[in-house]
């Protein structure tokens, strides 16, 4: 994989840690490689659960907190962040139009040669599926001269028996203390997975549990007209 | 938040009564719940803002967890399984219920200004 022969990477998540989750190291071979990376972020994860373990947020204070571990986040990525401003839970219920058309001008705007996004469908979360269906029609609405490729990402339970497995898989080994800065930015939202990782794995430190869980980021390289969304 | 303390919020609670007042209620077992566990099915729901007065609100003890019920002129406003309480700076009553790992299941806020979008 070259890295450097991308122009713009741009990554489109509805929540803050769905880039570190599941994209962090390969970010941060991109900015390793000279390449610029923009994360439109579409909300601030308001309706998140977690409230770190023990709590120390609430529902109230949690958007703030999340916002600030989210520019904590892209700081330690070094990557460029645009807050989209929409709430937690409630993308599939936004116009798909409305989304498609405004990611549309970012990828114009930012010369985007590449999209990151969910895999409409195989993302678990309906904001995670809602996100990446409009993804996926702000590029289909592009000209073909000027598409991105699109990479996405899957996890569902269902994902590999309907849409086989990641044809782009990256060891982000020799980047990982990086991934794993990222995802300790998220401190609301990870303390308590962390330690789960740690105790369902035989490693006997949290870093090697992480790295178990974490060390290939696998994406499916989507050609728009070829995919139902 | 602190573990409640049923008297103060008692307090809180009287402080609202027979004032308009906006309503934050929610209940979630999380967006993963069917993902991590096949038999699970994810239940959840939330209204912002709702606009009311009450005239009559109680908290009760149950088993180390809360219930409240609030009587409005056309019905009702109830939460179960609280357990923790915070009157905040912006004079938010907050009341939420956490599981063992800290995740909110349950809440309930009360306020005189709206809450944030
Ligand atoms: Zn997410």
């Amino acid at each position: 994989m070259n890295f450097s022969e991308h122009k713009h990477v741009v990554v489109i998540y509805p929540h803050p840690d769905d880039e570190s989750f599941g994209t962090a190291g390969t970010i941060t071979k991109f900015r390793e490689a000279g390449v610029p990376v923009t994360y439109l972020c579409g909300t601030l994860g308001e309706m998140g659960r977690n409230m770190g373990n023990p709590f120390f947020a609430n529902r109230e204070t949690l958007p703030q907190i999340r916002k600030q571990e989210l520019i904590d986040a892209c700081n330690v990525l070094d990557m460029n962040l645009e807050m989209l401003g929409y709430r937690d839970k409630t993308i599939e219920f936004e116009s798909r139009d409305d989304l498609a058309e405004r990611f549309k001008n970012y990828l114009e705007d930012l010369g985007a040669t590449l999209v990151i996004t969910f895999y409409p469908g195989y993302a678990v979360h309906p904001d995670h599926n809602a996100m990446g269906a409009a993804a996926f029609e702000a590029v289909k609405r592009m000209s073909l001269e000027k598409r991105p490729e699109v990479w996405a990402t899957a996890f569902s339970n269902d994902r590999i028996e309907n849409i086989g497995k990641p044809n782009v898989v990256i060891d982000i080994l020799d980047v990982f203390d990086t991934k794993l800065d990222a995802i300790k930015s998220h401190r609301s939202q990870v303390e308590g997975m962390l330690n789960q990782l740690l105790s369902h794995s035989e490693a006997d430190n949290e870093r090697d549990a992480a790295l178990e869980r974490f060390r290939y980021e696998g994406f499916y390289d989507v050609n728009i007209d070829e995919v139902d969304y | 938040m602190d573990a409640i303390k049923l008297e103060d919020v008692q307090s809180y609670i009287d402080q609202f009564a027979a004032k308009p007042v906006y309503v934050h209620l929610e209940t979630t077992n999380g967006a993963y719940a069917s993902h991590f566990n096949q038999n699970a099915y994810n239940v959840g729901a939330y209204i912002r803002n709702a606009q009311l007065t009450y005239h009559q609100g109680k908290i009760v003890e149950h088993n180390g967890s809360f219930r409240v019920g609030l009587k409005h002129d056309i019905g009702w406003i109830y939460a179960e399984g609280l357990t923790d309480y915070e009157f905040s700076e912006q004079g938010h009553l907050l009341l939420a219920g956490h599981d063992n790992q800290g995740r909110l299941m349950v809440a309930l806020e009360i306020s005189q200004e709206p809450f944030s979008y």
